[in-house]
């Protein structure tokens, strides 16, 4: 049975001749294993449900991760914590779907050439990422990430807060109108706070309006909220 | 084909008549420009950021630092270099194979002209920092839409090309290129579904679980449909003109065709082992990817298989060293993707450099020769006249092949080593190097290693460009599209060599 379609000359020849039922039976062969594999995930799976309580991220912090984006941060860091105990041990606890839930996208990455950042909030105050971004290698001798001296010079404009904050509400973020249409107040309001923070702490002074705050609200937000006591995990393979 | 049979019924007449058509070689010179140009400048960008990770001092400003120019590494060698070839490897063949030129010669040139206007933009954008940060589809929305409508175009030319055919079965190059075709189709519409804020900007639809979910269907299938499927197509073409064997096995290609396609689109998950996607999603994946060795491995062997009694051709033909050494490249890259499919295995190549080695195996062996191959081929017969220099295409194959050895060597060397770092325990129970730049200082002169192999890739490259300048400005002013006769209503059966 199996011979007849693939003798030379036997049935599979046939169908040779016929481009276009060719490709519908190739269509029908690359679907049928898209469709299997995402219908659970897209009709019953409960994984997109943040976790009780749980906010989003604030006008800054979106504006921040925008500026993670826009850097390709995500190129050398990951963000997911795997259950591993040395994992564990180094980064604090394993990731859950739930506490990615309002990620859009997702930054879970694909390559640790620097350290994973999924627990990274609270771990160094503010200063500390300040000096970080503007010359890596004067906190950490012989790191190998880029500097962006630039962050701490350019203005960060709020404007745009908006329309992002919108459309990440159409995607699921669940924004009040409030808080869409005044990001940028609040955006401000939190930057001056963080600002000062930093003069506190010693460092420069007039940060408010740059980008690299931005940038220091969102890297001290990452896994801040939604982060459990470390719970056992299965052990390393 | 009904209307051809309308001239005259075969046999009917003493003399059956002639009809004469000319192939469309002039776009296949496009393809072929547009590769060797973009893979240049992609694999300087490789260089680049190659140099950048252990001397960082080369992140020079905003606009070339190290996390802005990767994605335009990887956009440029796969969508531009790779892109190009095989729309040049399509555009040849598929008119050969359908005895036919192109449906629309209007549509091709939009194709040509669209696709490098993609890729400038991609060029432009990159740098910017406008992108999406979903691997292998950073582009905004759009390009993604300029891509969509170029794709859409192309399909139709390919297919219209395939309806007019005067060759009644279709080849197994032509099986590959439908795939391709329909699949790259699908995962990118499927991929790209976002909201845009503006512009120049846009959020996915999806969010978490499912966004990574789709985003690997999408990255691990452009992988088989972008880098697999149309160089399988590539080489069941080239090859057997190049040794002038038919193709090993009619039945092999088949079975190995329907299993390849079938199973691939099931693996992705397998870029999330131990992620927080659902574990039967994750398991689901390794189990495809291990069984997707076999069809992998149907391909190297019907690629290999069909030099048997030819092998002697190798020595004086750099055209079938370049060809052999790819296809092996992609017997390893195939069996060394399962089992880094291998949960256990997984756990310690993940985020290692481990992947750089597998994808540059695939990537520079495997597309990067057998595109060499095919241009070194099909130069001479584009611009009919000789290659200018043998001797320097062999040198190009030596130093390519160096250099994709040190590459993969040192990746494998720091993957290993910095996967075992991370995972490293001291007797109390305690990390052994519980400071990340310790791990990062001992993998740093495997880095230097790898800048030299990729140097000497890329001067492979260059050594290219040199031979194809120096043919094509000795080659005749007037390249005319090259004529065929065929018999009117021709229906010869598809021979396993490619007819011509
Ligand atoms: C070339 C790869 C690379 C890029 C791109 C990169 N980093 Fe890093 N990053 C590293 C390396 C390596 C380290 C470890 C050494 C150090 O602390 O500098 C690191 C460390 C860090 C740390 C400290 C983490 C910890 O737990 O100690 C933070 C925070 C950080 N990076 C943020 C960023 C941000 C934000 C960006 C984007 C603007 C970025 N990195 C881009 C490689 C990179
Ligand atoms: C001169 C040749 C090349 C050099 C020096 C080079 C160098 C690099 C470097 C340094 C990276 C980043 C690795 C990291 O982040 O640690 C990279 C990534 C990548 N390159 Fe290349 N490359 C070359 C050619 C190619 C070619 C020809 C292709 C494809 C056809 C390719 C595909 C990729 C891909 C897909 C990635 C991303 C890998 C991942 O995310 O896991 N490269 N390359
Ligand atoms: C049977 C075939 C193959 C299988 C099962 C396979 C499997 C895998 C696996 C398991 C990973 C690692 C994912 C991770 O841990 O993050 C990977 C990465 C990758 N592979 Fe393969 N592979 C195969 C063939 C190939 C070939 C032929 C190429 C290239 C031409 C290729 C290109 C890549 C790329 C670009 C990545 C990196 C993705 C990223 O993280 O950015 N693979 N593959």
């Amino acid at each position: 049975m199996f011979n007849r379609l693939i003798k030379a000359n036997g049935r599979h020849r046939r169908l040779e001749g016929w481009p276009f039922i060719f490709t519908a039976l190739t269509a029908l062969a690359i679907l049928t294993g898209t469709i299997i594999e995402f219908a659970p995930l897209f009709l019953v799976d409960d994984s997109m449900t943040a976790p009780e309580g749980a906010t989003p991220w604030t006008p800054l912090e979106v504006a921040g991760r925008d500026l993670y984006i826009r850097e390709g941060c995500n190129n050398c860091h990951s963000q997911m914590v795997r259950p591993f105990r040395h994992e564990l041990e180094r980064y604090g606890n394993f990731s859950t779907a739930a506490e990615t839930a309002f990620e859009s996208p997702h930054l879970w990455g694909s390559k640790r050439t620097g350290p994973d950042l999924a627990r990274l909030g609270g771990k160094y105050p503010h200063l500390w990422h300040v000096r970080h971004m503007e010359d890596p290698r004067s906190t950490s001798p012989g790191s190998i990430m880029p500097d962006y001296p630039w962050m701490l010079t350019a203005r960060m404009d709020y404007e745009y807060l908006p329309s992002v904050m919108s459309a990440l509400r159409t995607v699921g973020l669940p924004y009040s109108d409030a808080e869409v249409e005044n990001a940028p107040a609040l955006a401000r309001a939190q930057a001056e706070q963080i600002a000062a923070e930093i003069v506190e702490q010693g460092g420069p002074e007039g940060l408010a309006n740059k980008e690299i705050t931005a940038l220091v609200a969102f890297l001290q937000r990452l896994g801040v909220q939604h982060s459990e006591p470390l719970t056992a995990a299965p052990d390393q393979p | 084909m009904a209307e051809l049979t309308t001239t005259a019924q075969a046999g009917a007449l003493a003399r059956p008549t002639l009809e004469v058509f000319r192939y469309d070689d002039r776009i296949v010179r496009h393809f072929t420009l547009a590769t060797i140009l973009w893979g240049f400048v992609g694999m300087l960008v490789g260089v680049i950021i190659a140099l950048q990770l252990p001397f960082p001092e080369a992140n020079l400003g905003p606009y070339l630092s190290f996390g802005r120019l990767r994605p335009l590494h990887t956009n440029a060698v796969i969508f531009a270099f790779a892109g190009n070839a095989i729309f040049a490897a399509i555009y040849y063949s598929t008119q050969r194979l359908c005895k036919a030129r192109m449906f629309s010669d209007w549509m091709s040139r939009f194709h040509f002209w669209g696709w490098q206007g993609i890729i400038v933009a991609a060029a432009i954008t990159l740098p910017l920092g406008l992108t999406t940060s979903k691997e292998y589809a950073e582009l905004e929305w759009p390009i993604d839409i300029a891509i969509t409508v170029v794709w859409v175009v192309f399909a139709v030319n390919f297919f219209g090309t395939l309806y007019k055919r005067r060759e009644q079965h279709m080849y197994v190059a032509l099986w590959f290129y439908i795939a391709t075709i329909v699949t790259v189709a699908v995962l990118h519409l499927g991929n790209s579904m976002a909201v845009p804020a503006s512009w120049f900007n846009s959020y996915p639809i999806y969010r978490g679980v499912q966004d990574a979910l789709v985003q690997w269907w999408y990255g691990h299938n452009a992988v088989a449909f972008f880098l697999t499927t149309p160089f399988l197509g590539l080489m069941y073409y080239f090859l057997p003109k190049a040794a002038e064997r038919p193709v090993f096995s009619y039945r092999l290609s088949i079975i190995h065709f329907w299993s390849l396609v079938f199973i691939y689109i099931w693996a992705g998950p397998h870029h999330l082992n131990y992620t927080a996607v659902p574990e039967w999603a994750a398991t689901l994946g390794m189990v495809f990817s291990v069984m997707l060795w076999m069809p992998s491995w149907g391909g190297m062997i019907n690629g290999l298989f069909t030099l048997r009694g030819a092998w002697h051709k190798l020595r004086d033909s750099v055209v079938l060293k370049m060809f052999v050494v790819g296809i092996t490249f992609y017997g390893m890259s195939t069996f060394e993707g399962p089992m880094l499919s291998v949960k256990t295995v997984n756990a310690l190549s993940h985020y290692t450099d481990w992947n750089i080695a597998h994808v540059h195996s695939g990537a520079l062996g495997w597309n990067g020769f057998m595109t060499f191959g095919m241009i070194y081929w099909l130069v001479p017969r584009l611009w009919k006249r000789e290659l200018w220099s043998q001797k320097m295409a062999n040198a190009h194959f030596w130093i390519g092949t160096i250099g994709i050895l040190l590459y993969v060597l040192a990746m494998y060397t720091s993957g290993i080593t910095q996967g075992l770092m991370w995972r490293a325990f001291d007797d109390t129970g305690r990390l052994l190097y519980p400071d990340f730049m310790e791990t990062v200082i001992q993998i740093k002169p495997m880095y230097w290693v790898r800048l030299i192999g990729g140097t000497m890739y890329l001067g492979g490259v260059v050594l290219l460009m040199v031979n194809v300048w120096q043919t094509i400005r000795r080659a005749p002013k007037d390249l005319p599209d090259p004529a065929v006769a065929v018999p009117a209503a021709s229906s010869t059966s598809a021979k396993d060599i490619p007819v011509a």
